[in-house]
């Protein structure tokens, strides 16, 4: 393996490790010594990698909203209408809360909830803008095909992303009484009916 | 001594018109110097060698056929159809140049009159009583003085206009109405006009403005040499596009607070995320007047 693709790999280790206890622990009372250590590389070496804790936290964040900006740019660029896209869209969200828990997990309780961690650097939308940006088209592009009701941007993600971010926070607290699967048509009919042009 | 060459014999037409290209040519700072090098046989306000009857008696030709308005199959110049007018003098020109955007693309007046054209396009697609002749088309509402100035000098000169898809000069319509706005600094950091006439915000997210969706030169060259829309605190219209005049044109068009169309050359991806990295960074030197009123 060539040297930089093995760096990459090992960056790549942190980050699934990172994430993991992050989300498990909490951001502060994670270490780097603890990340460091399930990686198994010496804390020495982690500092190669990411120069302090709040960087690694803003590259997670980054990592988290480019993985989901191109699985919501994929459904986006499917030939179909915007009730198929908000399942679709519905249904990527939820398997991976189940799937890889640990995004999610730190976008909510690491990335909402500690927000002065994300000052500079990540201001705004700074480091969460492949996510925004492809749900910016989705509605846009809802609104101009004539499905979706026109509304002020924010009132339309918070109506969507809100009602995920909350079933995935009930799942997260072992509240919900079945798997999130179960939820996906029924929360995805909601979203459409509220969105939907009258 | 070398003697003057001949002077071109220009012809100046109209169509379906409201006078404005006719009076905006008016204002053109160098018009004495410009005049010098024609022959006016007919203009509508300036002193001519014929009256319209004379010239529409259809026995003498132009060089320059210079036409202003929308075309109308049965409107009538001087006791003759304008198709037939149009026909002989247009046949005989070297140049044919089309003043405004009614004249190139039907306008506000082919808006409405569906029998209506420019010269030689209906809107962007070719049409009207001179497709097939090369037609040149200075669009806007009104043509700059300035363009069409250029446009008669380099005829004058024998110098080649290289031309767009839609005719027009290359040299005035490559840029865009956005090119030379004193309001870039606004617009790089999404910061909104709130209300017409003030120096400060841009005008693209709210105010309907159509300066980088437009190609005309009006911010590189100012009107009457000191100003343009944006200067004074007006969106762009996009006037010198063959899809003017739209509608609210005091209004951007958005879905969900997102803007419909975005700057020319630029996908809607690669401009949502530049808007939202810009709109998070606060600019406080932007975000107030920049002298407050007394």
């Amino acid at each position: 393996m060539a040297r930089s693709s093995k760096k990459e790999a090992r960056k790549e280790s942190i980050i699934t490790t990172a994430l993991k206890l992050f989300s498990e622990k909490g951001f502060y009372t994670t270490t780097i010594p603890d990340i460091a250590e399930k990686v198994g590389m010496s804390v020495g070496n982690f500092y190669n990698y990411f120069s302090s804790k709040d960087i690694l936290a803003k590259e997670l964040i980054m990592y988290i909203s480019s993985y989901l900006g191109a699985r919501i740019r994929e459904i986006n660029e499917r030939p179909v209408d915007a009730k198929t896209k908000i399942a679709a869209i519905v249904s990527m969200y939820f398997e991976m809360a189940t799937e890889k828990p640990e995004m999610i997990e730190y976008f909510l309780r690491v990335y909402l909830s500690n927000r002065e961690v994300f000052g500079e650097g990540c201001e705004g939308m700074v480091c969460v803008s492949p996510f925004i940006t492809e749900l910016m088209l989705f509605f846009e592009s809802g609104v101009a095909s004539g499905e979706l009701r026109d509304q002020d941007f924010f009132s339309a993600f918070g109506l969507f992303m809100g009602y995920l971010g909350g079933m995935v926070f009930l799942f997260g607290e072992k509240i919900l009484p079945e798997p999130l699967s179960y939820y996906e048509a029924s929360i995805a009919e909601n979203i459409y009916h509220a969105l939907k042009a009258p | 001594m070398p003697s003057r060459p001949r002077k071109l014999r220009l012809l100046w037409l109209q169509g379906v018109t409201c006078n404005g290209n006719s009076h905006a040519f008016l204002n053109l700072p160098w018009l004495d110097a410009l005049l010098e090098r024609f022959d006016i046989m007919y203009h509508p306000l300036l002193p001519s060698l014929y009256s319209l009857e004379a010239v529409a008696a259809c026995d003498m030709t132009c060089d320059v056929l210079v036409f202003e308005g929308a075309f109308a199959p049965g409107l009538r110049r001087g006791e003759k159809g304008l198709g037939a007018l149009l026909e002989h003098y247009a046949q005989q020109a070297s140049y044919v140049v089309a003043a405004g955007s009614c004249a190139s693309f039907g306008g506000m007046f082919k808006d409405a009159m569906p029998e209506g054209s420019g010269l030689a396009f209906v809107h962007d697609k070719p049409g009207g009583p001179l497709a097939r002749q090369g037609v040149i088309n200075l669009s806007g509402c009104p043509v700059h003085p300035e363009w069409l100035g250029y446009a008669l000098m380099m005829i004058a000169d024998n110098e080649t206009i290289a031309l767009d898809a839609l005719h027009r000069p290359k040299a005035l319509y490559s840029h865009l109405a956005h090119d030379g706005c004193l309001r870039n600094e606004y617009f790089e950091w999404k910061v909104d006009a709130k209300q017409f006439g003030q120096k400060e915000g841009c005008l693209f997210y709210e105010q309907g403005c159509r300066g980088p969706l437009t190609h005309a030169s009006c911010n590189r060259t100012l009107w009457n040499e000191v100003s343009s829309k944006m200067r004074v605190g007006t969106p762009c219209f996009g006037c010198t596009e063959p899809d003017f005049p739209r509608r609210n044109l005091f209004e951007t068009k958005t879905n969900m607070s997102i803007p419909e169309e975005v700057p020319i050359g630029v996908t809607k991806r690669s401009y949502l995320t530049l808007t939202g990295i810009a709109k998070s960074f606060r600019v406080q030197r932007l975000e107030s007047r920049l002298i407050e009123d007394e």
